[in-house]
């Protein structure tokens, strides 16, 4: 069997187009998903309208320019160029302060302010809309309390269990393992399988003494190695790029993804038994396991807000039990006991995936 | 036909898939160092019949016995003494020749040294030294061709299968393919193979002729010929095309 992996190693290092998705990929799509894709926000352009210009406007705009989220692009000074400054693309929030502000609030106790937004992007928008009125609320209540006059004062302290800063990159993270791994071994398995196949080296290797499963096996193993030191290129990545620590234990991490790594493998193996060619396999895997393990596994979008029926069929996903494994692992820091249930789950489905490709296989013999 | 020690047997072999009959009684024997021709037009037909015999599909019924092993029994036995080399093609395009001969060597579990030798010598044959450390890829056809019916051998195999090797190549590599094959044979390897080129099929020692499933004749080319009472091969053939008909 040695000389059936040194084989397939050379495929591997002389196919370029190989050597790029099996270590260019990973390197580029965390890094893709952890600058560029990013949900925070920092930074957004606005511009104010003081009709008031008055010390409390301007401790209020202070406020606004000093929270981090937000930088002065431009000081507007009539309505009529508000439209104009959101045309131009680069204003994401125009704050207005309406005429006699400081004055009104001391006499009648209330003032308007008015917070446009661009919500040609409903995140960005609804997301900096949330940061306004947090500093305009929280400008309101110390004004109260200076003026002592709530006896009362209610402040929620909030924690962010798991991930104090929301980073995205703490989501993107065990997602990106979950696709990467089932890309390389799921994809790459299937096509390099339906390549002998296709060019007739399968029927050399059938005909020749090695056992079906002595070729399987000699064809998947240089995947499980590379699978796996992918595995180890995201965490370092994860870890001395983004400082995402891993809480829990490294020896299960690790012996977890070997065990989706052989489930990604076996389902490779039945790919290729169904497919003819190696554009089929490519379509197949990338219909039937890419799409869904990056829609349907709570990968971006969380299940709980799916319809029932898609709620059902990512059940079926086994990307997802691995997404919940991971982050139980690498954010929470937990133990088997509290994943047993996903861990038995992949479990299964690779008995279950290795025996339809075993029974495909002698099919495809007789 | 001289007396030899027979090194394929087939009888009564029977092969279905559902309602169709891809060969239907079999019953012929193959002596060693034999140069067997097996011809008919149905290429499907006549590569399920390589198939039993080189122990990757069962009969429905029947017993076909290569190399002293019965298929069905021991394929794997069977396996081990066979060479097979079709005409899709089983080389690795992307290695080397020398890495190719070392791979089918490899799994052959042929030890280093004698696969350098081999590898070594088939070079020197095929006057191709120059061309060890090439890729397939760069490599003409029928070039490939022979490269691909070296490494069938390379394991002294008792029995070659070729099926249909000569697909789609030059007149001339045909000829120096069928010499390389002569060669062999001269060395006690049985060499069985499939065509429908009908001059090659005169350069057999003896043919069968399949129809429909079914052995319509079977002797060396010049009793054949003078069975049917004709000149060619070719005539051979047709007269039992139209015969069935």
């Amino acid at each position: 069997m040695w000389p059936f992996i040194k084989k397939e190693f050379l495929h591997i290092f002389r196919d370029y187009r190989s050597m790029l998705i099996l270590f260019g990929m990973p390197v580029v799509q965390v890094l893709l998903f952890g600058f560029a894709i990013t949900t925070d926000i920092n930074d957004a352009k606005i511009a104010i309208l003081d009709h008031s210009k008055d010390p409390v406007t301007r401790e209020l705009t202070q406020k606004f320019l000093s929270s981090g989220y937000f930088i002065l692009e431009q000081n507007l000074h009539s309505n009529n160029q508000i439209e104009d400054a959101f045309r131009k693309g680069e204003i994401k929030e125009v704050v207005v302060f309406e005429n006699r502000f400081a004055e009104k609030l001391k006499k009648e106790g209330r003032a308007d302010m008015q917070i446009l937004l661009d919500a040609s992007e409903p995140n960005t928008a609804s997301m900096l809309n949330a940061y306004s009125e947090g500093i305009v609320n929280t400008f309101g209540m110390q004004q109260l309390k200076a003026a002592n006059k709530i006896p009362l004062s209610i402040t929620t302290e909030s924690l962010m269990l798991y991930n104090p800063e929301l980073k995205s990159v703490y989501m993107f993270v065990p997602g990106v393992i979950t696709v990467l791994l089932m890309l390389v071994s799921a994809m790459m398995t299937s096509i390099s399988i339906t390549r002998e196949k296709e060019t007739g080296t399968m029927e050399a290797l059938l005909v020749s003494p090695l056992k079906p499963l002595q070729i399987i096996l000699g064809k998947v193993s240089p995947y499980v190695l590379l699978s796996f030191i992918n595995l180890l290129v995201i965490l370092l990545l994860a870890r001395f790029v983004f400082s995402m620590p891993v809480q829990g234990n490294y020896a299960l991490l690790l012996a977890e993804s070997v065990l989706f790594i052989v489930m990604s493998l076996a389902l490779g193996i039945l790919i290729s038994t169904v497919s003819k060619t190696q554009q089929q396999a490519m379509l197949l895997s990338m219909f039937a396991l890419m799409l869904p393990t990056i829609l349907l596994s709570g990968f971006i979008f969380p299940i709980e807000n799916m319809p029932v029926i898609l709620q059902w069929l990512s059940h079926l996903m086994p990307s997802k039990w691995f997404i919940i494994i991971i982050k139980n692992i690498m954010l929470k820091g937990v133990g088997i006991t509290y994943f047993w249930k996903e861990t038995l789950i992949i479990l299964f489905l690779t008995l279950f995936f290795i025996g339809m490709s075993v029974k495909k296989f002698k099919v495809r013999l007789e | 036909m001289k007396q030899r020690e027979e090194i394929i047997s087939v009888e009564n072999l029977v092969k279905k898939f559902g309602r169709f009959t891809a060969n239907d009684r079999l019953n012929f024997s193959v002596g060693k160092g034999e140069i067997f021709g097996f011809l008919g037009a149905n290429g499907a037909v006549k590569t399920t019949a390589i198939k039993i015999l080189s122990g990757l599909s069962k009969p429905t019924s029947g017993k076909a016995v290569v190399a002293g092993f019965d298929v069905s029994r021991h394929p794997d036995k069977v396996k081990k003494n066979i060479g097979y080399m079709s005409q899709r093609f089983s080389l690795y395009e992307d290695m080397t020749v020398k890495e190719n001969f070392r791979f089918y060597g490899g799994i052959y579990g042929m030890r280093r040294k004698e696969i350098r030798d081999r590898t070594a010598f088939f070079l020197k044959n095929l006057g191709m030294q120059s061309f060890e450390n090439m890729l397939l890829k760069k490599i003409p056809l029928g070039w490939k061709q022979k490269l691909a019916f070296s490494v069938a051998i390379l394991h002294n195999p008792r029995i070659v299968f070729l099926d249909e090797p000569t697909g789609g190549v030059d007149p001339i590599t045909r000829r120096q393919f069928w010499e390389l094959i002569y060669e062999t044979a001269a060395q006690g390897t049985t060499v069985f193979v499939t065509t429908h080129y009908m001059d090659e099929a005169e350069y057999c020692e003896r043919v069968s002729i399949m129809s429909e499933g079914r052995i319509e004749a079977i002797g060396t080319p010049a009793q054949l010929k003078e069975k049917f009472k004709v000149s060619t091969m070719d005539e051979v053939f047709l007269k039992i095309a139209r015969y069935k008909e």
